[in-house]
């Protein structure tokens, strides 16, 4: 039996969905991050899947290419992140408002 | 004669004046002295083969064409340098006189922090009067002519950390501008009119027989012209500078304020004499009697003043006016030969004037000098020398020249010569009185004590001593006055002039009139009250308050009325209004930026949605 591509075009706009749910609501950076990454990861689900359906390889390309960014904002935001930390004691989004106009 | 020496005529003082201004601080002031002084004698040596070229009678003018400058349209303009007998003259008594001025300067400015300065200014004014007198068409004539106005400016500003200095420089740059604009006006006329700016092919346009000859365009063309050389030339109305220009160090003053500079706007009409020629009236009815009235006019002003080198200020604008004079009344070699006399004894007696400043530090006014003449004996004698011949006692050079524009002057119209004797008699006064002023009587300061110039002030000194003695009789009619033939070439026909033993009489009786009573009245330091008449010849005739209501305070109301009005109220209202405008509008959208990475990140979700619902529902 095979998995329509439907299927996992619905659970990528669900991870989608609850990693932009996850940005907007929660105030913790670092569940931030994670919903960011959930976010990232299913585009790549998509990605995937539609390359899969075409039979070409340019969606599995752009994977890559999603992955090493992740890989790379992850590192440089984490330790953004620490430094904030040490100078503010606080991981709060909210209360990270230097630039405020 | 080969035409690559008009370049080099040029070149050599401007490469003086390189060097000495990018190295200058390095040389020391022995080089700096050797760059400035060698350049120019150079420069003169060059004149003199370039003079005797042009003697045997069938050399033509030599041409040296450079590149092309200009061209658009109809109008072509080449840096053309062109040696006639006319400009190799003036070129001869530029470099000449120049040289001498040059090592004068050397002992004068010796202790002046701006060494280097001072001879890179006065390299680069001897490059610029070359280019001017040199020129080949009108456009680089003017670039010549604002060049030296540059170089006097620079110069009369030379200690501009004097207020009066730095007013003196700007006011002749300021009175210099109102000539100029005419000037540039006459050209751009003269160029409609023939269609070139070259004077060789002026010169044949307005020959004889020519088409162009008595159009009134060429009449008003040469009046703007004529405002130019008043203003360059420091004739009425456009005087009011050269007095002021007295603030420049005195060699200064001697080279360019009275043998060189000044004497361009001379050299501009005799430059372009085929146009005033063939000008109708304007020599008669506007030249000579703007030069006879300017002459009479310096003259009794020179009278009450009491700084020595204002003094020979009003004299030099009283002498050129003489040479406006002997120009209306179609006599131009005679205003050329006294423009070289001039040259001569003026010079003279700027650098005697100067080594009494030397002497007596800064020390020129005439009511607190006196009795100098016994410890300067050379520099008295100069002054002495330089002072008849002014007057134009003979033998002196002054004389022949004065006697040929009197002589002129009278076949003119008996009213310039009356005015033209008025002159000499005055000129003979004013000369005697600042001698005796100066030199003879009882020492009025007794804290002074006088010295002799240095050798390297007294040999220039005793050079011009020796040319304003003998250079007259180059125009003397028994050694069949060479000087006369030399021009004759370039003024043709107006060469020979009619030998008026009367007038010749009648003017070396009233100079001799004027130095006596002049010795009499002045006799052992005194100074007569004169009454009204004093302040009417130091208000300049009223021509000083006349210009101070015309122009200075009507100047003075306009730029305060547009700062306090137009640029307060108007340009900066607009500017600060407009920012003000920025800064409302900036405020009202700050607070868009909350600072709230969340609400920004809704934001940029709002916005995907939208492009996508675009994207889907169009």
């Amino acid at each position: 039996m095979t998995v329509p591509p439907q299927a996992y075009l619905v659970l990528s706009a669900a991870l989608f969905t609850l990693g932009t749910v996850g940005v907007l609501v929660r105030r913790t950076a670092l569940i931030l991050f994670m919903s960011i990454e959930l976010m990232l990861n299913a585009v790549n689900l998509a990605f995937v899947t539609l390359a899969r359906v075409h039979g070409h390889l340019g969606g599995q390309l752009a994977v890559f290419f999603v992955l090493v960014v992740a890989a790379v904002e992850v590192v440089v935001g984490l330790s953004i992140l620490v430094h904030i930390f040490r100078t503010r004691d606080t991981v709060d989004v909210d209360e990270i408002d230097l630039l405020r106009g | 004669m080969e035409a690559w020496v008009a370049p080099w005529l040029v070149g050599l003082p401007l490469a003086g004046a390189l060097g000495n201004g990018l190295a200058g601080g390095r040389l020391g002031k022995r080089g700096t002295a050797l760059v400035a002084c060698l350049s120019v004698l150079a420069a003169f040596l060059l004149a003199v083969q370039a003079a005797r070229g042009l003697l045997p009678a069938e050399v033509p003018a030599v041409r040296w064409v450079g590149v092309e400058w200009v061209a658009v349209g109809d109008l072509r303009v080449l840096w053309t340098l062109q040696l006639d007998r006319l400009s190799v003259l003036l070129a001869l008594v530029v470099t000449g006189v120049g040289f001498l001025i040059h090592v004068y300067s050397v002992g004068y400015m010796a202790d002046d922090p701006d060494y280097a300065r001072y001879f890179t200014y006065l390299n680069l004014f001897t490059a610029s009067m070359l280019l001017l007198v040199l020129a080949g068409n009108l456009l680089v004539l003017f670039v010549g002519w604002e060049l030296v106005g540059l170089c006097s400016y620079l110069l009369i500003g030379f200690w501009f950390e004097r207020p009066a200095a730095a007013a003196a420089g700007r006011k002749a740059f300021v009175v210099n501008r109102v000539g100029d604009a005419a000037f540039l006006l006459g050209l751009c006329l003269l160029f409609t009119l023939l269609g070139t700016l070259d004077f060789r092919e002026m010169a044949n346009l307005l020959r004889d027989g020519g088409t162009l000859r008595g159009h009134p365009g060429l009449a008003v063309a040469a009046l703007l012209l004529f405002c130019g050389a008043t203003g360059k030339s420091a004739q009425l109305p456009l005087y009011s500078w050269l007095p002021d220009a007295m603030e420049g160090p005195t060699p200064v003053s001697a080279l360019i304020h009275a043998a060189t500079m000044v004497t361009a706007g001379v050299f501009l009409v005799g430059r372009l004499w085929p146009v005033f020629e063939a000008a109708g009236q304007v020599l008669h009815w506007v030249v000579a009697p703007v030069g006879a009235l300017t002459a009479l006019f310096a003259a009794t002003v020179a009278v009450v003043q009491h700084d020595l080198k204002r003094v020979l200020a009003y004299s030099t604008i009283s002498q050129l006016g003489y040479m406006f004079l002997a120009l209306g009344v179609q006599a131009p070699p005679a205003a050329f030969f006294h423009l070289t006399t001039h040259a001569f004894f003026k010079a003279l007696l700027f650098l005697a004037a100067g080594s009494v400043m030397h002497a007596l530090h800064g020390q020129i006014d005439l009511r607190r000098l006196g009795g100098v003449g016994r410890a300067m004996p050379l520099t008295f004698l100069g002054f002495v020398v330089g002072a008849l011949s002014l007057s134009g006692i003979p033998p002196l050079a002054g004389f022949w020249s004065k006697e040929e524009i009197l002589g002129a002057a009278y076949a003119g119209s008996p009213a310039l010569w009356a005015a033209a004797v008025a002159t000499a008699f005055v000129t003979a006064y004013y000369a005697t009185r600042a001698t005796v002023l100066a030199f003879l009587g009882p020492a009025r300061d007794p804290s002074a004590h006088p010295h002799e110039a240095p050798p390297v002030m007294a040999w220039p000194m005793a050079v011009l001593g020796g040319l304003a003695v003998l250079g007259g009789f180059l125009g003397a009619q028994w050694v069949g006055a060479p000087f006369h033939k030399y021009l004759d070439p370039v003024f043709g026909g107006h060469g020979e002039h009619a030998a008026d033993p009367w007038t010749a009489v009648m003017g070396v009786a009233v100079a001799s009139a004027g130095v006596a009573v002049g010795a009499w009245v002045h006799r052992g330091g005194r100074e007569p009250h004169l009454g009204a008449l004093r302040g009417v010849l130091e208000g300049q005739w009223g021509l000083e308050a006349l210009y101070d209501r015309l122009v200075v305070r009507p100047g003075r109301a306009l730029a305060r009325l547009l700062a306090e009005s137009v640029d307060a109220r108007g340009i900066d209202a607009a500017a600060s209004t407009l920012a003000a405008a920025v800064a409302r509008a900036g405020g009202a959208v700050r607070t868009w930026q909350t600072g709230n990475v969340r609400q920004y990140a809704a934001g940029v979700l709002a916005g995907a949605v939208v492009v996508f619902a675009y994207w889907v529902l169009r």
